[in-house]
C-alpha cells in the first residue's frame, strides 16, 4: 500500500433507478416517480423530491406528500441492464471502466485526461458522449481515490491532485454510506470526515472494528483500492444470417458445418475449448429454438454439424415426441443460425489414453455410434455410468453417447471391477469396496479423488443382478398355507414365503429366501420418500429374483439372470 | 478366413498393436475370453467375423445375460469396444462386476423397427455387437448381418434364437448358492453351458462354470480355506489375478467336455 491513491474519474447518473425505469419500462422520469424496495423509497425523481419525497420514506408517507406519485418496483436487474449501454458509451471514449453499481462507474483519470487535454475536458467529453449516445444525464467528478471521486461527482467538482483530504474534511460523516457508524459518530460528537480522520487509527480499529478502520482510511482520503477494471468478455458466438430461408435440414447442417469451422478458429485463437455448445436457430417468423449440447471431449466441426442436424430434424419433423416437450413445428425457413460456446475452458489438449484406448478403434467406434445416433436420435445410444445408490437401478445412469459421463448420485460403484482391482477378493457385503474408480479414463481423473463419497448403507450386496427391470413387475408372495406374506412396520415377516406369483402367471415355489432388508429413502421429502423392504428369493426352477415390498405390494425389481 | 494372408505394409500394421491388447499365439484375429469359457469356443476365443449365438432358455431362469457378460468381459478389458442392442433391462452394474469397461460399452436399448440398420452400422465400427433378436427376423436379414460381421471383422453375438451361427451357447442349468430359508444371500451360481455349432465346433460340449463367481462375495479371507457351506474344495483364484501360464487359471472348469 504505497503511493498516492489512483486519480479517479467517476461518472454518476443521478436517480439511476428512476432513469432505468424510464429507459426499460417507459415510465416518464419527468413526472413524480419513486422506486420502492420493501415498502421504502429507494430513489425518486426530481419532481417528487420537490414535493418533499425523500429516500427511506414509506409508500404511504410518500403518497401523502405527493398524491400523483407513480410507484415503480425496485429491480436491480433492470438497473444493471439499462446501465450497460452507458458503460459501453464510456468505453468508446476511455478504456478500463469499472462499474461500481448501476448508475455509477469509475475509470482511471490519467489516460483520458492526457489524451483529451486535461481532466475537465475529459470529463466534459465523456458526459457529452453519454448524453448523445444514450440520452442519459450524468455528472462527473475527479479526485484521488474512488470514494473522494464519488463525493466530487455529486457536486460535479474536480478536486486538485492531493486535495482530497481537505475536500473530504468538511463533508458530514453520513457521506461514508454507513448509517450505523455515522449515527454512532454523531453521538460521539464527531460530525465531519475531517474530525473522524483525526482520530488515531489504532483506536478506531479497536473501537469500530475492521469496517470502521476502512471507513477511517476513506475519510482520510487514503483510498488505495485499485480500480477493478471490467474486461469486456471475448465474444465467441458465431452467427450466420441467411437471406434465403433455409428450409431443408441437410442444407442447414451443411451451413452449420462452415459455421462450426469459424467457431473452432475463433476458439483456437483464444486458446479455448468449449464443453457445452448452444445451438440457436431462428426462423423467418421469429420462432427460436435453442438447445445446449454437452460433450465430454471437443466437438469437431462434423460433430457440431451432426448436432445441428439432430436438433433441426427433431424440430422440423415434430415427431419423436418422447416426453412430449418438443416445440411446435416451425412455420418458416431458418434465417439465422448461431453457435454459442458455453462452459469455455482453456484448452490443455485432449489427453489420449496411455494404452491406445483413444486410437483408431475409438475413432471407428465413435463414427459407428454417431451414425446410429443419426438414425435413431441422440438419446437412443447411451452409455452407463455407475454411481452410488441403494437399488441396482439407482446406481446406473444412462447418458447419451458423447455426453459427459457424470454419475447421477455420488458414490463409488459397488464394485467397479476391472484391472485396477488389485486382488482384494474379500469385499464385505455393504461395505465400500476399496478401489480406485477405474471407469473414468485419462483426462477426467483430475478432480475425482478429493470428494468424499457417501457409503450408501443398505444397498444390495454383490453380485448385482444382470437384468434390472425399468418398471418393476407386480407380484404376490404367499406362505405355505396360501395366505399373503406381510411385512410389518417393524420388519417382522408374517410367515416364510413359499410361493411367488408374478403377474398372472402360475405360482412358483420359493426354495430359498433372505430378507427383509429395509430401505427408507428421502423420508425428509414427503413427495420422494420411499420405504421398502427387499428380499432375495430363489425359486425351484433355479431362478433368483430381487423382490421388494412397498406399501403392502410385492414387486420384482430385478432378476439375477 | 481369407484375411489371414497379409502382405507388405498391411503385415506391419498387423504387428503394431496397442499394449492393452497383448496377443499370444492366436493373433488378434481372436478376441480373448475368460479362461473358463475357452473350451467352449472353437478358437478358444471370439474369432473376429464369427457369429456366436447365446440361446435364451425359459424366461427368468436362463442365465443367458450373465453368460453374455462373461463372454464380453475379457475382450472389453483388453480394449475392445462393445455394443448391446435391444436389451432395455441390461444391468450395467453386473456388467461392471463382470469386468466390462463401461466407457467402451454402448447401449442401444430400443432400436425399434430400424434394428437391422442399427446392427449393421454398429458392426462397421464396434468389435463385439450383442443384440437381442427380435421375434421376426427373416433368414435373409440374418445372413446379411452375419456376412457383414464376417467382412468387417467384428463379432456378432445374437442373444436369442439365431439359425446359422458358428457356435450356439446355451445355458442348460443354473444353481444358486448362498441362500437358505430366511438367511444368507446369493453368492454364486453354478451354470452348465452347452455349445454346439458347425465346422470345428460341431461336436457338442458342455462345461460348468461359476457365473457369477464367488470372488465378489467371499467374506472369509482366502487364507482361511473354503467358505462355509460351499462344497467345492479349492477356492478359485480371483478372476483378475494374472496367473503365469494359461491352463493354471482354469481350476474352475469343473467338468470337461460331455
Amino acid at each position: 500500500m504505497t503511493g498516492a491513491p489512483v486519480r479517479t474519474l467517476l461518472l454518476w447518473c443521478p436517480d439511476w433507478p428512476v432513469l432505468a425505469a424510464e429507459i426499460v419500462d417507459g415510465v416518464p422520469a419527468t413526472d413524480p416517480v419513486v422506486v420502492l424496495h420493501a415498502n421504502r423509497v429507494v430513489a425518486c425523481s426530481e419532481r417528487a423530491r420537490a414535493e418533499g419525497v425523500r429516500r427511506g420514506l414509506r409508500r404511504r408517507e410518500a403518497q401523502g406528500r405527493c398524491p400523483q406519485l407513480t410507484v415503480v418496483d425496485h429491480d436491480p436487474d433492470r438497473d444493471a441492464r439499462a446501465f450497460e449501454p452507458v458503460v459501453a458509451a464510456v468505453e468508446e471514449v476511455a478504456a478500463g471502466v469499472e462499474v461500481l453499481r448501476p448508475g455509477v462507474c469509475a475509470l482511471a483519470a490519467r489516460g483520458p485526461s492526457r489524451y483529451l487535454g486535461g481532466e475537465e475536458a475529459a470529463a466534459e467529453r465523456i458526459i457529452e458522449h453519454v448524453a448523445q449516445t444514450c440520452a442519459v444525464e450524468s455528472q462527473a467528478g475527479v479526485a484521488d481515490g474512488v470514494f473522494a471521486a464519488g463525493l466530487a461527482a455529486r457536486e460535479g467538482r474536480i478536486v486538485p491532485p492531493g486535495g482530497s483530504p481537505e475536500f473530504l474534511a468538511t463533508r458530514p460523516v453520513e457521506a461514508l454510506g454507513r448509517p450505523a457508524l455515522a449515527d454512532l459518530l454523531r453521538r460521539l460528537g464527531v460530525r465531519t470526515l475531517g474530525e473522524f480522520a483525526a482520530l488515531p487509527a489504532g483506536d478506531v480499529l479497536a473501537r469500530f472494528g475492521f469496517d470502521g478502520a476502512l471507513a477511517h482510511r476513506l475519510a482520510a482520503g487514503r483510498d488505495h483500492r485499485p480500480l477493478a477494471v471490467r474486461r469486456p468478455p471475448a465474444d465467441l458466438t458465431v452467427t450466420a444470417d441467411y437471406d434465403e430461408p433455409v428450409d431443408r435440414v441437410d442444407a442447414a447442417a451443411f451451413a452449420a458445418r462452415t459455421l462450426a469451422e469459424h467457431l473452432h478458429e475463433r476458439l483456437a485463437g483464444y486458446g479455448l475449448a468449449c464443453t457445452r455448445l448452444g445451438i440457436e436457430a431462428v426462423t423467418a417468423h421469429g420462432q427460436e429454438l435453442h438447445r445446449v449440447w454437452r460433450h465430454d471431449g471437443l466437438l469437431t466441426a462434423a460433430a457440431i454439424a451432426d448436432r445441428v442436424r439432430w436438433q433441426l430434424d427433431g424440430w422440423l419433423s415434430g415427431s419423436n415426441g418422447r416426453g412430449g416437450a418438443r416445440p411446435a413445428r416451425p412455420t418458416a425457413g431458418i434465417i439465422r443460425l448461431r453457435l454459442v460456446p458455453d462452459g469455455v475452458l482453456a484448452q490443455a489438449g485432449l489427453q489420449s489414453g496411455l494404452w491406445g484406448e483413444t486410437g483408431e478403434e475409438r475413432e471407428r467406434a465413435h463414427r459407428a455410434l454417431s451414425r446410429v445416433q443419426g438414425i435413431l436420435g441422440p438419446e437412443a445410444v447411451v452409455t452407463a455410468v455407475l454411481g452410488g445408490g441403494r437399488s441396482p437401478a439407482d446406481q446406473v445412469r444412462l447418458v447419451p453417447w458423447g455426453d459427459e459421463r457424470q454419475p447421477a448420485r455420488p458414490g463409488e460403484p459397488a464394485l467397479p471391477g476391472g484391472p485396477a482391482r488389485g486382488g482384494s477378493g474379500a469385499a464385505r457385503p455393504g461395505a465400500v469396496a476399496a478401489s480406485g474408480g477405474v471407469t473414468r479414463l485419462g483426462r477426467s481423473t483430475r478432480s475425482q479423488r478429493a470428494v468424499p463419497v457417501p457409503p450408501w448403507p443398505g444397498r444390495i450386496p454383490p453380485p448385482t443382478p444382470a437384468v434390472v427391470l425399468s418398471t418393476p413387475l407386480l407380484a404376490g408372495v404367499h406362505d405355505a398355507a396360501g395366505g399373503p406374506v406381510v411385512v410389518s412396520a417393524r420388519l417382522a415377516v408374517s410367515a416364510a414365503p413359499a410361493r411367488l406369483v408374478v403377474g398372472g402367471g402360475p405360482p412358483a415355489e420359493i426354495v430359498g429366501w433372505a430378507g427383509p432388508w429395509p430401505v427408507d429413502e428421502r423420508w425428509w421429502a414427503s413427495a420422494e420418500a420411499r420405504r421398502r423392504a427387499r428380499f432375495q428369493v430363489c425359486l425351484a426352477d433355479g431362478a433368483a429374483l430381487l423382490l421388494a415390498v412397498e406399501g403392502g405390494q410385492w414387486l420384482v425389481e430385478a432378476i439375477y439372470d | 478366413m481369407a484375411g489371414r494372408m497379409v502382405v507388405g505394409s498391411a503385415a506391419l500394421a498387423e504387428l503394431v498393436r496397442p499394449a492393452s491388447a497383448p496377443d499370444p499365439a492366436g493373433g488378434h484375429r481372436v478376441l480373448p475370453v475368460r479362461p473358463e469359457l475357452t473350451g467352449l469356443l472353437p478358437h478358444r476365443g471370439l474369432r473376429r467375423g464369427s457369429t456366436i449365438a447365446v440361446g435364451v432358455g425359459q424366461p427368468r431362469r436362463s442365465g443367458g445375460t450373465s453368460l453374455v457378460l462373461a463372454l464380453l468381459a475379457e475382450a472389453s478389458r483388453a480394449g475392445s469396444w462393445c455394443a448391446v442392442v435391444g436389451v432395455p433391462t441390461f444391468g450395467a452394474g453386473a456388467a461392471a462386476e463382470a469386468g466390462i469397461a463401461l466407457d467402451r460399452l454402448a447401449l442401444v436399448p430400443n432400436p425399434g423397427p430400424e434394428w437391422p440398420t442399427v446392427v449393421a452400422a454398429l458392426i462397421d465400427g464396434v468389435d463385439v455387437v450383442v443384440t437381442a433378436v427380435p421375434t421376426a427376423v427373416s433368414a435373409s436379414v440374418a445372413n446379411r448381418l452375419a456376412a457383414r460381421a464376417r467382412q468387417r471383422g467384428s463379432v456378432l453375438v445374437p442373444y436369442g434364437r439365431w439359425d446359422g451361427a458358428d457356435v450356439t451357447l446355451q445355458v442348460v442349468r443354473g444353481v444358486w448358492e448362498g441362500l437358505g430359508a430366511g438367511r444368507g444371500r446369493l453368492r454364486r451360481r453354478e451354470v452348465t453351458v452347452s455349445a454346439r455349432g458347425r465346422g470345428a465346433a460341431a461336436r457338442p460340449k458342455e462345461i460348468k462354470v461359476w457365473l457369477p463367481g464367488d470372488e465378489l462375495t467371499r467374506v472369509i479371507p482366502r487364507a482361511a480355506g473354503g467358505v462355509a457351506g460351499v462344497p467345492t474344495a479349492t477356492p478359485a483364484p480371483p478372476r483378475f489375478r494374472v496367473v503365469a501360464g494359461g491352463p493354471a487359471a482354469r481350476p474352475r472348469t469343473l467338468a470337461g467336455s460331455a
